[in-house]
């Protein structure tokens, strides 16, 4: 029997259920057929008008409708969704009634325009300020917005339907989100407060505000034609990230807990990390120092070497800075290792899901874990030579993978690495 | 295993009283309250007193990447380190925790308004949003308004750069994030960590998520216990941060403690069901394990119904304790609610004395003991509550 424990005497925490929806469909076995074959998820946006717009594809889901539409409504469905497949997975509790707390990764929200502008044709005074406009926005007509737009409407809404326990936690750490609620999950556990938590990410962003935004920052990628083609990590020709929806579910639990009531082992969440880079907002330290902390302090948190890693699921955003960062990074905590291990980058086909990707990317790599077969870096044409990784490029590889890393490294100087294993180290 | 005792070892505060421990121990017994009933009228503010932020933020380039939550963050964080005696120690900082308690930064009010101007008099085809959002949003507007770059501020002016973690969710984000730190220091998973949260009451936009919900408060500033008549809460302006620790950790260094922080309990009360926020602090209550005869309890009570008039009924409940409102005071300062309370109570009982009671409803009673243990209490006006006990180190 393997020990209950991990070698610094703390619960191991596995993983028992997972669920996942992203632009290329919903649910685990639509995904990673088609992750696993290359196919894309990116199009070009038809859910708004695309005038003045510099970039005009990204990852939306559209095949899940929310009406009235709003980025938070879309945010909650795409939870729900992937908690309903990862909560089936397990088995664990009963409908409605999860034995854990929630932690939920969710982009920060505000009330969106769609509603702000049903508001201002409801003032009745011409060319409004402030005042008038509040004062129409009182009197209990819109009071259903204060329920959707507060920051907390969301985990509230999941942790009545999903019944979790306590207090839900909404976190927001850009684009580390999805790995910093499954990091607030195993640290719960691994203090015996709980037996499960339901960790949850997701990001339903694709509007216009939101992509006008990360635009002026220049962040996204502009080569619109094909849509398709715009995400390529690692290639010298990359020019910015893709926007994308998507969620992803976990359900973690303590290893006692689950082999207790026989749940299925999908996977280890053998280690996880997490260090601030104080450089700038929006830009990494260009010595790359703070990544490589983050790295070594997952692998310390997991007990593993560097040689044990034999697959990094990358953040590789495809913005010509962070997929060199992450090259310098890597290479500098693995050495003469770096050439042995597979890289790549599902964001070439999902596009950047950023609040959802720690999760979403989690949820990957536990799947690559499973089928022993490394999903592509699809659009890898033209290599960068400054990144001299082993992409798994444009076809998938079957690679016997025991431990995979999954980086986030996001604006605001938030990097957070996890370490999933097999089975209990 | 045994838990580690939680040390709060420093405190920063800057609000619309001002700046600083003493400036606020003085206002509070003075009961002084910073109200502005005009700025935004008929809405009741609590405007941020005038500060000069060059003292904790000394690059004019970092004050003009914020908006005024962010400063207000920022320049009370780097109170709590100098107060914690950290500042500027990188071997500290580097491996410092940090849970921040955020909403969500100021707009271009200005930018908004046009845009709803126009589209209310039928001038603004779908199109046209791109194009005005496109040529009239700074593109660093951005960054001043994501949630996480009060953290991504505060590591970049002060250097606290171990973990970083924004958690969101209005007064119940700030009771997690005190929760959670002092979980995490407890079973050390961590040693040192800052906490806190930062609010800007200055703000129509920010009235606008409000007002939907009719929350708040209009005409005339009262005492929050006397609001039964014209409910709401006057929105509020602070940064309130607190330097966490281990007490092996806080020795170590030569740290002395405010206080510590010996329990955070959260509680999510299906408020569908009226009495659910009574029934949900009356469940907390005996998790402190307190006596209410030497017990006093600090309250970001809102004034805000019905959770206002449901917290009242469980304070009756327990007519022995000293009670303060920081709402009547300070406003309502939504997520940094819960850290000013801590921060209060902290200093309350650093200072051997409960500052005097500010209630001409009588709800609020004097106290001339030295406070030994002091409950802060948190109930969020739509959602969530919590509950902490602060005692004086033995």
């Amino acid at each position: 029997m393997t020990a209950p424990r991990d070698k610094f005497g703390r619960p191991i925490v596995v993983v028992t259920g997972m669920g996942i929806v992203t632009s290329l469909g919903g649910g685990k076995t639509d995904n990673w057929k088609r992750l696993s074959a290359g196919e894309s998820g990116i199009k070009t946006v038809t859910r708004f008008p695309l005038d003045s717009m510099k970039t005009t594809m990204a990852g939306a889901v559209d095949f899940v409708t929310v009406d009235p539409f709003s980025s938070t409504s879309l945010s909650q469905r795409l939870a729900e969704i992937a908690a309903e497949e990862a909560l089936e997975q397990s088995g664990i509790g009963s409908k409605g009634d999860f034995p854990g707390p929630l932690f939920l990764a969710v982009a920060p929200i505000e009330t969106e325009w769609p509603q702000r502008l049903e508001v201002a044709r409801d003032v009745p005074t011409k060319d409004f300020g402030i005042i008038e406009y509040l004062a129409t926005c009182s009197g209990g007509k819109f009071a259903h917005f204060h329920r959707r737009f507060t920051f907390g409407s969301v985990a509230l809404s999941l942790a009545e339907t999903f019944g979790t326990k306590g207090s839900p936690i909404s976190l927001s750490t850009a684009c580390a989100s999805g790995a910093t609620a499954i990091q607030l999950g195993v640290e719960a556990i691994r203090r015996g407060e709980t037996d499960a938590t339901l960790c949850i990410a997701t990001d339903g962003s694709v509007n216009p505000e939101a992509m006008v935004r990360f635009s002026l920052l220049s962040a996204l990628s502009t080569q619109n034609d094909p849509p398709q083609g715009a995400s390529k990590p690692f290639s010298k020709n990359r020019d910015g990230f893709v926007m994308a929806e998507g969620a992803g579910a976990l359900v973690l639990e303590s290893y006692d807990a689950a082999i207790a009531r026989g749940a299925r082992i999908l996977g280890v969440v053998a280690g996880c990390g997490e260090l601030t880079d104080s450089f700038h907002r929006t830009r990494s330290a260009p010595d790359g120092k703070p990544a490589i902390g983050c790295v070594r302090k997952t692998l310390a948190d997991a007990g593993m070497e560097p040689e044990q890693i034999d697959h990094i699921n990358a953040h590789g955003t495809s913005t010509p800075e962070n997929d060199k960062m992450e090259y310098l990074a890597t290479a500098a905590v693995f050495g003469e290792h770096t050439k042995n291990i597979p890289v790549s980058s599902n964001k070439s086909m999902v596009g950047h899901t950023i609040s959802a990707a720690g999760a979403v990317e989690a949820i990957f790599s536990l799947l690559t874990l499973e089928h022993q077969r490394i999903p592509p870096t699809i659009n890898y044409e033209v290599p960068d030579p400054a990144i001299p990784f082993d992409v798994v490029g444009n076809k998938a590889r079957d690679a016997k993978v025991t431990a995979v890393m999954s980086n986030s490294f996001g604006f605001g100087g938030q990097n957070a690495s996890l370490i999933l294993t097999r089975e209990p180290a | 295993m045994a838990e580690k005792e939680v040390w709060i070892t420093g405190v920063g505060l800057l609000s619309s009283l001002g700046e600083g421990l003493d400036t606020h121990w003085d206002a509070l017994g003075a009961k002084r309250v910073n109200a502005d009933e005009k700025r935004l009228a008929p809405y009741v503010i609590h405007p941020i007193a005038p500060v000069s932020f060059d003292a904790q933020i000394p690059k004019k380039g970092d004050q003009r990447q914020m908006e005024m939550w962010q400063r207000i963050g920022t320049y009370a964080a780097g109170l709590a380190l100098d107060s914690a005696g950290v500042k500027g120690n990188q071997e500290i900082l580097s491996r410092m925790d940090m849970i921040i308690a955020a909403g969500g930064g100021e707009r271009d009010l200005n930018v908004d308004l046009a845009i709803m101007n126009a589209d209310a008099q039928g001038k603004l085809p779908p199109a046209l949003l791109n194009e005005k959002l496109m040529n009239e949003l700074r593109p660093t507007l951005f960054l001043a308004q994501l949630s996480n770059l009060l953290a991504g501020n505060i590591a970049i002016v002060h250097g606290v750069c171990g973990t970083s973690r924004t958690f969101m969710g209005e007064e119940a984000a700030s009771i997690d994030a005190a929760r959670i730190a002092v979980a995490r220091i407890g079973a050390g998973q961590s040693d040192i960590a800052l906490v806190g949260a930062a609010h800007n009451g200055d703000r129509g936009d920010l009235l606008m998520l409000y007002s939907f919900g009719d929350f708040a408060l209009k005409d005339q500033h009262t005492s929050v216990w006397a609001r039964r008549n014209n409910p709401g809460f006057a929105i509020g302006s602070a940064g309130a941060f607190l330097v966490m620790e281990s007490r092996e950790h806080a020795e170590a260094r030569g740290a002395k403690p405010y206080a510590k922080l010996t329990k955070v309990v959260a509680d999510l009360a299906k408020r569908k069901q009226p009495g659910a926020v009574t029934q949900s602090l009356q469940a907390m209550w005996p998790q402190l394990g307190v006596n209410d005869a030497n017990t006093m309890l600090i309250t970001g009570a809102t004034g805000a119904e019905p959770a206002t008039a449901e917290e009242r009924e469980f304070l009756g409940q327990h007519p022995g304790l000293a009670v303060r409102a920081t709402g009547t005071t300070f406003g309502h300062t939504m997520e940094a609610q819960f850290p000013l309370g801590l921060a209060l109570a902290a200093l309350s009982i650093s200072r051997g004395a409960l500052y005097p009671a500010n209630d001409p409803t009588g709800l609020e009673v004097e106290k001339t003991e030295a406070p030994t243990q002091i409950v802060v209490l948190g109930v969020g006006h739509w959602q969530g509550e919590g509950m902490a006990l602060v005692e004086a180190v033995k």
